[in-house]
């Protein structure tokens, strides 16, 4: 494994569904080429059908690429040899936290990972009361996970990967069965793995608040990268964004808006306090 | 003219679990009443009691104690009145595309009005109808379910619901895991059968701004009770209690109390881009290009 490599780099990458009767294989991913640096906070944005979550699924192998390659942290993901090293390195969470959890008791899942790994007792504990702290469930590790929340058992989940201690975690629309409460919570732990341990986070998502959060968001169009850049410079993009069909998160929105009806006012202004700020000012150019 | 209620629950409580370690109270003395052709939110966190509650509401669950009336009649009073109810309030649950289950789209969609003991000519118009409303197209009809697309196997189902016509059509978390074009069209169709037909249409959401968008009136519960009950920019005003319960007032809100505090004078209500837009240029006052 290379440190200083590409936590991911994609290298015209295509991918096709094969179908169930002769109509001919559905194009996913058209020629995608991206390269993600190593302690970095990247969403993925795109319509469903846009290829994110099939790009997503070849960040640790669980897709090969159909043609080109994915190299995580400059393993080839098709060299077989490699893949227990890349999915240890790779992490992944899903969409449903059913789909992800396998035991009874909160700690044994959590275990499950390291266990499998072949690592010592010790080490196991160690690891899985480290991952559970970090998503702050240690309180609940002798629970049993169907008693808890969604965003809880989602916390859980995120905690079976990082017993892995990965350097990279991919997340693929994690907050989509969550409350708002829950999603915050999944939402400070993937800022914490960015600035607490230094590890690349990659969120795909719809929701356009989260994706505001990243150093880097790239939105994807039939199986193309269509735009890439930090969020200030993607969200304004009002229109183009709307054609690709997807929205600014509503603070861009409304600046586009109030701009539009003669108001001067920027359209990087993300968060509620800037656009405030931006609207406030604006008005008193107008006097 | 003060018309009597469809649908009404009195002291409604549910607890699972009775008698073991993990007894928990999911409803508590529930009193609701929802109007013919009321247009309604439901919104709480996870495990305050919603999705508890929707299913009372068409019979799928017994009370603990406390009844629900269907026009004025007790749905638990009898197996009969359990089926009737079951007709006229229709209920669609999270991610309903889990629940296709036919070889072909039509016969999916038909299985409801089958089991209703509608003619087969009924049960045809039934059909086509249900498939306009949610925008499926009649050469989709002869196609396996399962190979559509998510937001459309997401339509059919709720396509089902509506081929039994209800009077009252509850639907939890329509939009969940739908990208924003996705989550337009599926609001929208909701809304064409609230039109055409008047039935009352309650929606289950975590989303505020979805709520907001849509809806003449939220309920707000948590923990088993409802706790609001108003139209929006009532619920709205009143931020500081919705987040100790686990939920937070509309982007846009939060943008027009800071402009408050900032000592720009926003009036009225705001919870959407639009009365966020028409608020800030009422105040762009004298000589503006309005």
């Amino acid at each position: 494994m290379d440190e200083n490599a590409p936590a991911v780099r994609a290298e015209n990458v295509t991918y096709f569904y094969a179908s169930a009767d002769d109509t001919p294989p559905r194009d996913v991913l058209c020629g995608v080429d991206l390269s993600i640096a190593p302690g970095t906070f990247t969403a993925i944005l795109g319509r469903n059908g846009s290829g994110k979550s099939t790009l997503a699924k070849h960040m640790n192998g669980l897709l090969l690429p159909k043609g080109g390659a994915v190299y995580a942290f400059g393993m080839d993901t098709r060299d077989e040899a490699l893949t227990l090293e890349i999915r240890r390195r790779v992490g992944m969470v899903f969409q449903n936290p059913d789909n992800q959890i396998v035991s009874n008791v909160v700690e044994e899942d959590v275990a499950f990972a390291p266990e499998n790994l072949g690592c010592e007792p010790a080490e196991i504990r160690r690891r899985v009361d480290e991952a559970l702290k970090l998503v702050d469930m240690y309180d609940y590790r002798e629970y049993a996970p169907h008693l808890l929340s969604g965003g809880q058992k989602q916390r859980i989940a995120i905690a079976g990967v990082l017993a892995m201690r990965p350097r990279c975690v991919v997340f693929d629309e994690p907050t989509a069965m969550l409350d708002p409460r829950g999603r915050a919570d999944v939402m400070k732990i993937l800022l914490r793995l960015r600035d607490e341990l230094g590890d690349t986070v990659v969120l795909i998502t719809h929701h356009m608040e989260e994706a505001a959060a990243a150093d880097r968001v790239v939105v994807m169009a039939d199986g193309r990268i269509a735009l890439d850049g930090p969020p200030k410079a993607i969200f304004p993009q009002v229109e183009k964004l709307r054609s690709l069909g997807l929205s600014a998160p509503e603070t861009t929105e409304l600046l586009y808006e109030l701009r539009q009806a003669g108001l001067d006012v920027p359209l990087d202004a993300l968060s509620v306090e800037e656009c405030a700020a931006a609207i406030r000012d604006g008005l008193q150019k107008q006097k | 003219m003060n018309e009597s209620p469809i649908l009404k629950t009195e002291k409604l409580c549910h607890v699972y679990s009775a008698g073991t370690p993990f007894e928990t109270a999911a409803l508590r003395d529930v009193d609701l009443e929802i109007r013919r052709g009321e247009l309604v939110a439901v919104i709480g966190h996870t495990g305050s009691g919603k999705s508890t509650l929707i299913q009372h509401l068409n019979g799928l669950m017994k009370p603990t104690s406390g009844r629900v009336l269907f026009e004025g009649a007790d749905i638990g009073a009898s197996k009969q009145a359990t089926k009737n109810a079951r007709c006229k309030v229709g209920l669609v649950f999270q991610y309903p595309e889990y629940q296709l289950f036919e070889e072909t789209v039509y016969k999916d969609i038909a299985f409801g009005p089958r089991n209703m003991r509608l003619s087969a000519d009924d049960v045809d118009v039934r059909v086509r109808e249900a498939a306009r409303f949610v925008g499926i197209g009649a050469e989709l009809l002869g196609r396996s379910p399962f190979e559509l697309s998510g937001g459309q196997k997401r339509r059919i189902a709720i396509a089902g619901v509506i081929a039994m016509l209800p009077q009252v059509l509850i639907l939890d978390e329509p939009m969940a895991g739908l990208d924003p074009a996705g989550r337009d069209g599926i609001m929208e169709n909701i809304l064409g059968y609230h039109e055409e037909t008047g039935a009352a249409v309650v929606v289950v959401t975590h989303s505020m701004e979805d709520a907001a968008r849509n809806a003449e009136r939220m309920i707000v519960m948590s923990r088993g009770r409802i706790v609001m009950d108003g139209a929006p920019g009532e619920i709205f005003s009143r931020g500081d209690e919705l987040s100790p319960i686990g939920l937070d007032v509309p982007v846009m809100t939060r943008l027009a109390d800071r402009l408050r505090a900032m000592g720009v004078p926003v009036k009225g209500s705001v919870y959407t881009v639009e009365q966020a837009r028409d608020a800030v240029l009422a105040l762009k006052g004298g000589g503006g290009a309005c």
